[in-house]
Order: C-alpha cells, then structure tokens, then sequence
C-alpha cells in the first residue's frame, strides 16, 4: 500500500498483516489450521530451520493465520513485532523467561490481575526469580526497590481493577537510568486509548481474551516489541548479547539490531516452552480487532453512564474510575488516555455500604450482568474479586491492589446503557431489602 | 567480527560463520540510517552457502567507529581502504539505495578487483526532496517517518528478517531511530541524504566498471522509483558491460518486504 501518509487506527485494525489471498482470492484472512509446512526442498528446509529463510516451519513456532494477528496489533502499538500466545499469563511469562533466569529480580506495580500477582510472587519465586512490589503511584519505590540484579520493571497500563493509571514516562525513564526495559500490561487500555510504546515503555503485552477479542469466545495473548530498547549497551542481558548455545550460538542483537528480544522469545520461548496460539483462535482475536475503535467507543460511551449512575446511589460508597475527580489516577488518566479520564476504560470497582450478604445478594440479582471471571467482552459482566480473581491475595497485598471485602468489579459491555442502569438499579435495590432481613450476626463483617 | 583499521573498527556481521580464506567474499553496504542488520536474511543465507559475508556497519553507523563519510566518494575510499586492511583480493558488492552509489563508486574504483556489484534500490542522480532534505536536518524523526511512509508497498509483508509477525514499517523505523542515536557527533540522516544528492559521478563510474552489475528495483518504490535507474542501465549498456535488471514487487524495503525475491535475484547474480 503505498501512499503518502501512515494509514490510521481503523484502516489498520482491518488491513495490518493480511490483503486479499493470493492463492484463492478470500478476502477475509485464511484459517491455516496446519502443523506443518511443506519445504521445497531439503536445502529450503535446512535455510529455515537455521534462520537464512523466512516462512513458516511448524506452528508452534510460527502460523500464517497467527502471523496476520502479530502484525495487525505491532501495527496498533507502533511496534516492530510480536508474538502470539496461548494466553495473556503465557504472554507474560514469556516475557520474563526471554529476559531473565534464577537469580533474578523484577520490581512490580502492586495493581495488578491476581493471574500476574500469582506468577510473579509465587511461580517464578520457586524457580528463583524475586519480584518486589511496589504502589504504581509511589515512584520513589519504584526507585528504591531496584537491585543490581534487576532485568524488568512491571506494570498495568490501568490497574485491575482500581484502575491505577500507571505513570508510563516516569517509570521508564527509572528503567532506563537503571538499564532495564518497561514491560506493560495494556490488556485493560487496548492500542485504541493508550500506546504505552510511545510513552516510553519498551515491551507491551495484552490478554487477547479480552477487548482484542471482544466476544467472550477466545483465551490467547500477545507480547509486542517496541524495537527501543538497547539489550547490548545495558550489558544486563547476555541471553540476548552473547552466543546462545541453544541456537548454533547466534547472537541476537548482531541478527537483529532491534528485534533480539523477539528473536529469542520465538527461538526459545515457543520452541521450549510452547505456549503458542491456535490458528483458529488467532482468527477469532482478528475478528473481534477488526471492530475495536466502534466496540471501545461504545464500552466508554455505556460506563460514562453507569459511572454517574452509581455515583449517585445512596447505596454506592465508592466508584473506582478515574472519571470521578477524587480517583487518585484521575489526573494521571486525563493526561495519557485518549480521551482524558473516560479513556480509562469500562472496567472498573464500586463498593457497595453494608454487609457482604448485602453485596452477594445485589449480583445473584443481576439479569443482564453476567456473574463470571472474564472482563472486556461485548456483554456485560460482574465479579466480587476478593473472593474469586484475586482470592488468593493476603489481606495487605488486597489492600495494596485497592481491593476491599465490599468491592464489586464490572465490565460494562454493548448493551443499551438504559437497560444496564435499570438492572443495577433493580440489584441494588434487592441488596436494599437484604439489609433490612440482615440478623445482626450476619452484618458488616 | 570487526575489521581493524589504523586507530579504529569496522563492524561486520558475517552470517554466523567464520572466515574462510578458500571462499569468495561478498560486501553488503546498508542505506541511510540502517546497519547490517538489514541484510540479515540474505547474507546469513550466503554465508552458509559458500561465500564469506561481510555486512558492514559504515564507519560512524551503529557498531562500527570513525567518521561517517560526508560524501558517496569519501565513503568509497573507506571501503577501499576497508578491503585492503581486511587483505580481501576480490569482492562482489552489493549495496542498497545509497549503499548502492557507495558500491558503484567503490567497485569502479577496484577495477578487476571487483567480481560482482548488485545494486538495489538505486538512482541516479539520486537526488532528495527539497521538504525531505530540510526535515532531515530541522527534525530528523519527522524525515524518519516520511522516510518509511515513502519506502513502504504493502501493509502486508511476508515473514520478514525477525520472522512471521515481523511489522516491517515499524522495524525500519525502530532501526532508523537507533541508528541516528548511535552518532550524537553527526546527523547522519541528513549527511547521508545530502551525500546522495550531491553524487554525480554515478555514469562515470558505470562506465569504469570491469564486472556485471545487477540492478534489483521494487515495482512500487516510491524512494527510488525503476525509472531512476534507468541512465545508469543505459550508460552499463552503451559502455558494454553485462548488465541485468530484476524487479521484484514491492518497495523500497527490497530485503523485507521481498526478502524471498531479493535472495534468489542475489543468488542468480553471484553463482
């Protein structure tokens, strides 16, 4: 596509990576549902395996129809690269495993899914890699809690689910003075209201299950490379600097000046570890990214007016999103989102006053929200975190995450914005008459 | 490896191979604001299929040191003296865009010394657009962009130098960035472009060449469009040398967009 101009968000949700295909025409992107491709000759199959070649080999590795997706969303962030997952949790652990082994340190913003908190804190532990965590807000921590064998600095793009607005060009700029790289979660922001790249971060990373998708239909994620960050000058990384024994001793930054962390991850990552994304499902996340902008639009449009709805409830304590002026992030938001403060997305928290039956109560009563653990689908959903998402959190690190006993999640979906406050309403109102059954053993515990 | 030159190195990427004494040594030169890694493909392929490769940093770019030429010709004589501290009796050349001036001018200058010369991407004159030349110098991530704007064909590309799911715009972009960050004594966007717009020994140094010359043109390059090269096919002809021409169907990005048709265009050439 030549032209004059770089195309814009909406023409490369739906044209990044894939044209018409020039082996049948299909205009929609092909589902290659194959293990494997056929080499034209064992000459051919020697140059591929040994990365004189490109093209696709085994799809654990590499896959058309996945290739299309890796692409369409390095396109959306303004990267150089990516590469597809079977999960966002495997995206975030291939992450860590390209860049680092035992013996290693990362420091970690506290506002994160319990997924993360539970490999970073438990997992990897075990397999000798430390993470400090520290309050995204608290920048003098984040200083502070680097060590000399720090490889990464970690956090949500929007904290899940306080919706903590992570202060992208002031933590990488720490990073960076301290030679270490960025890692983003932006599984909440999406490329459409934020592009952590551009704020400095180094490497992002999304749960595609979520708004990528859109649907509920699909588990996979993503990690993107930036192509900004110096491996070699920070001299912290020799798994991408120096000869790895594990590839015919190939030194990844001379291969690729900008795109060693994605060589190794796709070397190493795929091909040891595995965790690779089905074709199939990389075709659902396409679909779901071709309307991305229309679906994030309609996902703010619909919580701007849920936000002011609970706001106003005299059963709502709290609203967690920075649309409300006394968010600790909403200053934050209205400077990196698109968008301002609503660009903090359509998940977020609320607490409800009175007791836990109280808020039990008020979602079993809820018609059009669905009760399950997923967020960022077109339909719209709930969950009490403390006792499902983030269940295996202690009391303080629940705290640290701005998660109390009390607090709800939602993720507000499509519906119409009319229907989804008459369903609140109708909730909490039943959470209303629940207190007046309440015995006072069961009360505010 | 790196090439020691009298108080100073030259970066080289080799393919992953050592050097072989017994083998025929081919030179990749890189454009504007780009390294080695470019050619990551096809010299990696080469170097395991029988040549020695020697895909240059030039001198004051990325990972080599020096002072990065302020003209095609000056560039020219850092080759030269390059070839000559390696001990390398002959070479094929290839080069891409104003690499390709560059191994033009270095292969007149090696006579017989010079096998081969493959120039991708090439014009001449290869003169830059009065707003792109100005951009370069008042603000250089600007050009960047313009740069790769101009240089893409497809939003499509096949699986490229880091492999599938390679996005080569942002790439090149990443590597124009980093590259203009590795000199903070010389812009390097706006020395190289100048270079190129003030090259004009491009027919002379056609008509001084004893080798055949490949031109490999993208059907849809915008930098350096096929027509551009058309005088310099001429002056190859009318001064007898054995010229050929490939195309392959995309941009300026030969080696990323087409890196399957560069290669077999290359290894065509160099058999």
């Amino acid at each position: 596509m030549p032209g004059y101009a770089d195309p814009h968000f909406d023409t490369l949700s739906l044209h990044a990576g894939a044209g018409p295909d020039p082996a049948t025409g299909a205009r929609a992107v092909p589902i290659h549902l194959s293990t494997s491709f056929v080499f034209e000759s064992s000459e051919h199959a020697a140059s591929l395996f040994n990365l004189e070649r490109a093209g696709h080999v085994y799809s654990r590795i590499s896959n058309p129809t996945t290739a299309v997706f890796e692409q369409r969303i390095a396109a959306l962030e303004g990267g150089i690269g990516a590469i597809a997952t079977a999960s966002g949790q495997a995206a975030l652990h291939l992450s860590v495993a390209t860049l680092m082994g035992a013996g290693s340190h990362i420091v970690s913003s506290s506002a994160l899914y319990g997924g993360s908190h539970n490999l970073l804190h438990y997992t990897l532990r075990r397999f000798g890699i430390e993470t400090t965590f520290v309050k995204p807000g608290d920048i003098a921590a984040w200083r502070a809690a680097i060590r000399p064998n720090t490889k990464l600095l970690f956090g949500e793009s929007v904290g899940n689910p306080g919706l903590d607005v992570l202060d992208i060009p002031t933590i990488s700029h720490i990073a960076h003075d301290h030679g270490v790289p960025l890692l983003v979660d932006a599984t909440l922001s999406t490329p459409y209201l934020m592009k952590p790249l551009s704020l400095g971060a180094d490497l992002v990373y999304h749960s595609a299950t979520k708004f990528l998708s859109g649907h509920g239909t699909v588990i996979g994620g993503v990690v993107v490379d930036g192509g900004s960050f110096d491996w070699e000058a920070s001299g912290k990384f020799p798994e991408l600097s120096e000869p790895y024994e594990g590839f015919h001793n190939m030194v990844f930054t001379e291969e690729s000046t900008v795109g060693a962390f994605l060589l190794r991850a796709r070397r190493e990552g795929l091909r040891d570890f595995g965790a690779c994304l089905s074709p199939h499902s990389a075709w659902l996340i396409l679909q779901g990214m071709e309307t991305l902008s229309l679906r994030m639009d309609r996902h703010l449009a619909n919580t701007e007016k849920v936000v002011a709805f609970l706001a106003a409830h005299p059963l709502v304590s709290r609203v967690g999103h920075p649309l409300m002026p006394d968010h600790p992030s909403h200053a934050l938001a209205q400077k990196l989102l698109k968008g301002g403060a609503r660009g903090a997305g359509s998940v977020f928290s609320f607490d409800i006053k009175g007791s836990r039956t109280q808020g039990r109560t008020f979602i079993e009563a809820l018609k059009i929200f669905s009760h399950l653990a997923n967020v960022g689908d077109s339909k719209s959903l709930v969950i009490h975190p403390a006792s499902t998402t983030h269940f295996r959190m202690s009391d303080e690190a629940l705290a640290q995450a701005g998660i109390g006993a009390g607090t709800i999640r939602l993720s507000v979906g499509l519906e119409d914005a009319d229907d989804l406050i008459d369903d609140l309403k109708r909730a909490l109102k039943a959470a209303e008459k629940a207190a007046e059954k309440t015995t006072p053993s069961q009360g505010a515990a | 490896m790196n090439i020691t030159w009298p108080g100073f190195n030259v970066y080289a990427y080799t393919g992953g191979k050592t050097f072989n004494p017994e083998q025929p040594t081919v030179v990749f030169i890189h454009g504007v604001l780009c390294d080695h890694s470019v050619w990551v493909l096809q010299s990696r392929y080469l170097a395991h299929h029988g040549w020695n490769v020697l895909a240059i940093d030039l001198p004051g770019h990325a990972r080599s040191q020096g002072t990065a030429a302020a003209s095609v010709q000056e560039a020219a004589d850092q080759i030269h003296a390059m070839l000559d501290a390696a001990g390398l009796a002959q070479v094929a050349l290839v080069g891409h865009s104003w690499g390709s001036l560059i191994a033009l001018e270095t292969a007149a200058r090696l006579k017989q010394r010079a096998t081969h010369l493959a120039l991708i991407g090439a014009a001449f004159p290869m003169p830059v657009a009065a707003p792109l030349l100005e951009a370069s110098l008042a603000d250089p991530h600007k050009a960047i962009a313009m740069i790769n704007v101009f240089s893409r064909a497809t939003l499509a590309a096949p699986p490229s130098a880091m492999g599938p799911g390679t996005w080569v715009h942002g790439a090149s972009t990443a590597l124009n960035r980093r590259v203009l960050a590795s000199n903070r004594e010389v812009n390097l966007l706006h020395r190289g472009f100048t270079a190129c717009d003030n090259y004009d020994q491009g027919l002379q140094a056609m008509a001084n060449l004893t080798c055949p010359v490949l031109f490999i043109n993208g059907a849809l390059d915008q930098m350096t469009p096929p027509k551009t090269t058309q005088a310099l096919i001429e002056q190859g002809h009318q001064s007898g040398k054995k010229v050929s021409v490939d195309t392959v169907p995309m941009g300026h990005h030969q080696m990323n967009e087409s890196p399957e048709e560069t290669l077999q265009a290359l290894r065509q050439f160099l058999r």
